[in-house]
């Protein structure tokens, strides 16, 4: 069959779109200072925003396990008006500006928020500026990712392995940890890693949310934000960095992986 | 339907849009006295409220419409040195003027046109307490200050310095309004602001840091080599410098000069 030819147009307009991703990353090669780029890497500021951000997004990414599946799950079970209200809630968060998601969270979870108030009453727990203030607006902002990958894993499923696994007289958890989950493995694998790159490249609603003060609440992010300001270099090596973590969670998905999207 | 006629068809649509547009941005003032001009002025965010004030008088009187950028000076400093444009740059401190300087980017000298004195900024009614500097470095106590890089927060930490305190703030904001925010929404029980800021908020109490501790702000403020609007830069400055500016400065908790 004799593929029909792009008109020189669509061809332009797309070389002008790469154009604009291209541009900025080669600025950010470029510019690099390569030869004080180690010694900026082991720079206390560098190392403490690094390691807090790993620390953070891991565990946002977990508390995203732990509450994102079984969601999905009662996502992937619901039909009609109720599906599409939780739908809409769930993927708020992603279309939500994370300012936006920062102010909320402060109005829900800070000391005179509609929920933090009982608990800063009740227990003295203030959780704004905390090191807990930074995971939570990760997870905010990142969970969606991963209910979103996991509920249409699910959709796709085929229920006869369940089913057949029930026949034999497996019990509900059995079928779901022995027969669900493997199954889901390459949607959860898939929701996770993009939930997990979310998370780690959350700014505005951890700023907001959180505040910063290194090794507490100033993650890589943020950290770049504010160094750009007062050290370009530490702010173009931390983007460096940020840069080849981001290719190399692409590489390790490939297609295969962001196919099951 | 090919890409052309597309176009083609769409084409009144744009050029209503567009008269649309330009209908929009018609001056809505008579046509009497100077034509509307344009003016982009950066300013530290603490001076906020009081050159919203200057700018509504600029566009009273000489029918000049300034559009600000408030911001750390710290940002503003970053982006005038990587080429934002603009006609005029107020900074809350002489070491940021003197970097935009170094760099060639201003059209004449800098001149003061304000100080500002640091204060305590705390909930109303001052519930827990604060009166002093040193009262900051009880344990329990939610300190926010600016982040070192900021203007505010490099007065700060020296206000503190002078008051032999320690303090273990929990966030160190990008600019004094954010210090302030953070006390106002109860978030934090006190963080060291400007003095006008607590004047012109009115949310948060304001503890006197006495004199031997205090640290005075200095604010110059200057034309840009890159201001398209030159004139109208001038005229804003002199606004600040003159009798009006000076006065709705004094009235936001500035000193004048």
């Amino acid at each position: 069959m004799k593929r029909t030819r792009v008109p020189p147009a669509i061809g332009l307009l797309a070389g002008l779109g790469l154009l604009l991703f291209l541009l900025p990353l080669a600025g950010l090669i470029v510019r690099a200072p390569w030869n004080q780029a180690l010694g900026e890497l082991t720079d206390p500021t560098t190392t403490t925003a690094l390691g807090l951000s790993i620390f953070c997004s891991l565990i946002a990414t977990a508390i995203a396990l732990v509450l994102g599946i079984p969601l999905a799950m009662i996502l992937a079970r619901t039909r009609g008006t109720l599906r599409n209200i939780l739908r809409a809630l769930t993927t708020l968060p992603m279309v939500l500006p994370p300012v936006v998601g920062g102010v909320a969270l402060l109005l829900a979870f800070g000391r005179r928020g509609i929920a933090g108030a009982l608990l800063y009453q009740a227990f003295g727990i203030q959780i704004p500026f905390t090191t807990a203030a930074a995971v939570m607006a990760e997870t905010f902002v990142a969970m969606p990712f991963l209910v979103i990958a996991v509920e249409a894993g699910l959709r796709s499923l085929d229920h006869r392995y369940e089913e057949a696994a029930r026949s034999l007289g497996a019990g509900y958890w059995r079928v779901f940890t022995r027969v669900t989950l493997p199954l889901l493995r390459p949607a959860i694998f898939s929701g996770a890693v993009l939930c997990w790159a979310r998370a780690l490249g959350e700014f505005g609603a951890t700023i907001t949310f959180a505040g910063n003060f290194p090794g507490r609440t100033q993650t890589v992010p943020i950290a770049v934000y504010l160094a750009l300001e007062t050290k370009p270099e530490a702010a173009i090596t931390l983007s460096l960095i940020s840069l080849v973590v981001s290719v190399a969670i692409l590489v390790g998905m490939r297609d295969r992986w962001l196919g099951a999207l | 339907m090919s890409v052309w006629s597309c176009l083609v068809n769409r084409v009144p649509f744009a050029v209503a849009a567009l008269a649309l547009l330009a209908a929009c941005g018609q001056p809505s003032t008579p046509s009497s006295g100077p034509a509307r001009t344009a003016l982009t002025v950066f300013a530290a965010a603490s001076l906020q409220p009081a050159f919203d004030k200057i700018g509504g008088k600029l566009l009273s009187t000489q029918n000049i419409a300034t559009t600000f950028s408030y911001a750390g000076t710290q940002t503003l400093t970053t982006q005038l040195t990587q080429g934002a444009p603009a006609d005029v740059f107020a900074s809350a401190d002489v070491a940021h003027m003197t970097t935009i300087q170094s760099a060639g980017l201003l059209h004449s000298q800098s001149v003061l046109f304000a100080h500002n004195r640091l204060e305590i900024a705390v909930a109303k009614g001052n519930p827990k307490g604060i009166h002093t500097l040193a009262d900051l470095a009880r344990s329990g106590l939610v300190v926010v200050l600016a982040d070192p890089s900021v203007p505010a927060g490099k007065y700060a930490a020296q206000a503190l310095a002078k008051a032999g305190a320690t303090v273990h703030p929990a966030s160190l904001e990008q600019q004094v309004t954010g210090v302030l925010s953070k006390v106002t929404l109860g978030e934090a029980d006190a963080g060291i602001v400007y003095v006008s800021d607590i004047v012109t908020s009115g949310q948060v109490d304001g503890i006197v840091i006495p004199e031997n501790q205090n640290v005075i702000a200095d604010y110059p403020i200057a034309v840009l080599k890159s201001a398209q609007n030159q004139t109208g830069a001038v005229a804003f400055v002199d606004l600040v410098l003159g009798t009006e500016g000076q006065s709705i400065l004094t009235a936001a908790g500035f000193q004048g000069v």
